[in-house]
């Protein structure tokens, strides 16, 4: 019986792990890819440890794994965040057939830029000329 | 068919494939956020290879490693976004 369980819940987390890899591979975009890779491993790597908390049955490895699962499931979402914020501030373009960007207009694109400091100002204007050339 | 040589046939090629795939990511990435979430995602998937491996030998030392390898990609891609943004705006 436990047998089969394992077996279900590490083919189950190979297979998450197999579509974030073709994802990250197969994408068009830098966030596509970013949004695919965070929810597919975590679920993934979710799997293959219970499978291992549950062939091993044991208290101290069960809390191990509860450990390592709980540290990524709270973790990865907050780099994620942190990393789109990055590729955005740094001018990483959209997709050209993305849907909607809300962030357009919120990064001192415009009259209120003047008051803020010159260096984040130039740039942003830098990329605003960028946007317009295209 | 015992447990082990499933693992060993079935799910361990499929562990591996999905490294290969991600590691050509890493390698022909077009910026440096690509291959930030490229290693983030390696290391990831490096501590299920652990997870796995640690089964197939019985042998449950091997989860302390996989622990390490969780703090260290969630440091390293905190640390990568906080320099990257930092050389933006010094530029």
């Amino acid at each position: 019986m436990t047998d089969i369980l394992i077996m279900i819940l590490s083919t189950l987390g190979a297979i998450f792990i197999l579509i974030a890899s073709i994802g990250i591979f197969r994408m068009p975009d830098f966030y596509t890819r970013l949004s695919i890779t965070i929810k597919a491993a975590t679920l993934g790597i979710g799997c293959i440890l219970g499978a291992a908390a549950i062939h091993f049955s044991e208290f101290s490895i069960t809390t191990k794994v509860f450990a390592i699962v709980f540290f990524l499931f709270i973790t990865s979402p907050v780099a994620a965040f942190l990393i789109a914020r990055t590729a955005y501030m740094t001018g990483i373009k959209l997709w050209n057939k993305s849907v909607i960007d809300e962030l357009k207009d919120r990064y001192g694109f415009d009259e209120s830029c003047e008051e803020e400091d010159k260096t984040t100002c130039t740039h942003t204007n830098t990329n605003k000329n960028e946007e317009e050339k295209d | 068919m015992t447990v082990e040589t499933y693992l060993i046939y079935v799910v361990m090629p499929i562990i591996s494939l999905s490294l290969i795939l991600i590691f050509i990511r890493f390698l022909k990435g077009p910026a440096v956020v690509d291959r930030v979430v490229a290693i983030d995602l390696l290391i990831t998937v490096g501590v299920g290879f652990i997870g796995l491996f640690s089964l197939i030998t019985n042998n449950p030392i091997f989860l302390d490693v996989a622990v390490i390898m969780a703090l260290i990609a969630f440091l390293s891609t905190v640390a990568f976004s906080f320099y990257l943004d930092k050389r933006e705006r010094d530029d």
